[in-house]
């Protein structure tokens, strides 16, 4: 046993009611000891039974065991304790992928991320679920009789090919295209794309300008900070979110939303606005 | 770190992954109050944290929204986070890739109001 470990169990030994249970139960189903997890989850949930967390470790153990029911169960109750908790919205959208249920698990992996945008796992399960998402979305269109294929149409092919676009339709099609999504240089010039404020005016090159000079900037912070490479800049406000992604290194994406849209959902638009503006960049070059 | 700010910045630092944090004057960029690993350059991050928020505030000011209450810069290895205080003062945390952003997000509001 791991000095950590040890270390662990003896903090419990000594206080019973320590959080330390959650530690350590989460280590010990990580080297496969789902019985001992469990000991332990179980120890500590009845010291703690309205703490989300000791749910969800213990769901956790449960799902390792096959236990899927039991496990929805105990997130279910994570959730009721804190409806935002990112690891019962993270397990509760991979039970619904395993069941097939591929919007219902688009829903939790997106709030999961909008808890913790820092979760790569989350992100890495959000690219597989809507993967599949798609491919199911393609199966229904070549498969299903006409008025169904139709329906699928609308859903997943709303844009015409990238060269095809002109700057002010080039996100056309994407939620918030037309207004919301601007791509501009580093300079703060705008390439394509629009941007109305909630009144209804064109602000497209007001807020590029002001935003001149920002990824250099970007660049600096990360830099001085040994950071790696930024990827995006999200700024709250009360009533809406700017996001700012760089597609490629000519160029900025920028995204207006109100405060109803999560930051994952943002994230997400963001990953699909500026695979298009790629692409789209790329035959303006050709 | 300077005296009379540190609580303010220990319950951010306290977050697991959490580098450091520092209170900025929010126009000219200077550090009010740090609390930074050693080798981080805390004047010039902070100048540059200043900056990118002010350009945020004016990007998000034209477009007809409200001052951010919360600017979030993503980079592969770690975040740069900035929360506004009273007076033009930012609260500024720079993290891990890992971290909870929520919990330390939480700790930075609670920072800005202790503050007021």
């Amino acid at each position: 046993m791991s000095e950590a470990l040890a270390a662990m169990r003896a903090e419990l030994e000594r206080d019973g009611e320590s959080l330390t249970f959650l530690p350590l139960a989460e280590a010990l189903r990580l080297r496969g000891d789902l019985d001992g997890a469990a000991r332990v989850a179980l120890a500590g949930l009845a010291h703690h039974p309205n703490l989300a967390d000791a749910h969800d470790v213990f769901a956790r153990i449960l799902a390792d065991a096959g236990d899927l029911q039991r496990a929805a169960d105990e997130w279910g109750i994570a959730l009721a304790l804190d409806p935002r908790h990112g690891g019962a919205h993270k397990g509760l959208g991979f039970l619904a992928y395993r069941r097939g249920e591929l919007d219902r698990a688009l829903d939790h992996l997106e709030l999961a991320l909008s808890a913790d945008p820092s979760d790569r796992s989350v992100v890495q399960a959000l690219l597989v679920v809507r993967g599949a998402h798609e491919a199911a979305a393609e199966e229904a269109a070549t498969s299903s009789a006409p008025w169904e294929r139709e329906a699928a149409a609308v859903e997943t092919a709303p844009v015409p090919p990238p060269a095809a676009r002109t700057a002010a339709t080039v996100f056309a099609g994407l939620e918030g295209g037309e207004h919301g999504m601007l791509l501009l240089d580093p300079r703060g010039r705008t390439l394509a794309g629009g941007l109305r404020s909630a009144a209804g005016a064109n602000v497209a090159d007001e807020v590029a300008a002001y935003l001149a000079g920002v990824s250099q900037e970007a660049e600096r912070t990360s830099r001085l900070l040994e950071l790696g490479d930024w990827r995006w800049i999200a700024a709250e406000a009360e009533d809406g979110t700017l996001h700012l992604s760089r597609p490629v290194p000519e160029a900025l994406l920028l995204l207006a939303r109100d405060r109803s849209v999560p930051a994952g959902r943002m994230g997400i638009l963001a990953v699909r606005a500026s695979d298009i503006a790629r692409r789209w960049l790329e035959a303006q070059v050709v | 770190m300077k005296a009379g700010f540190g609580h303010v910045l220990d319950a951010i630092t306290r977050v697991r992954g959490v580098h450091g944090a520092m209170l900025v004057a929010g126009e000219d960029g200077l550090v009010v109050a740090e609390s930074l690993m050693e080798d981080i350059r805390g004047h010039a991050v902070a100048a540059l944290a200043a900056s990118l928020y002010q350009r945020f505030r004016r990007a998000t000011q034209a477009a007809g929204v409200r001052r951010p209450e919360f600017l979030h810069l993503q980079a592969a290895g770690g975040s740069l986070l900035v929360v506004p205080a009273l007076e033009g003062v930012l609260v500024v945390a720079v993290a891990a890739g890992d971290i909870n952003v929520g919990l330390a997000r939480l700790e930075m509001i609670r920072a800005a109001e202790a503050m007021g």
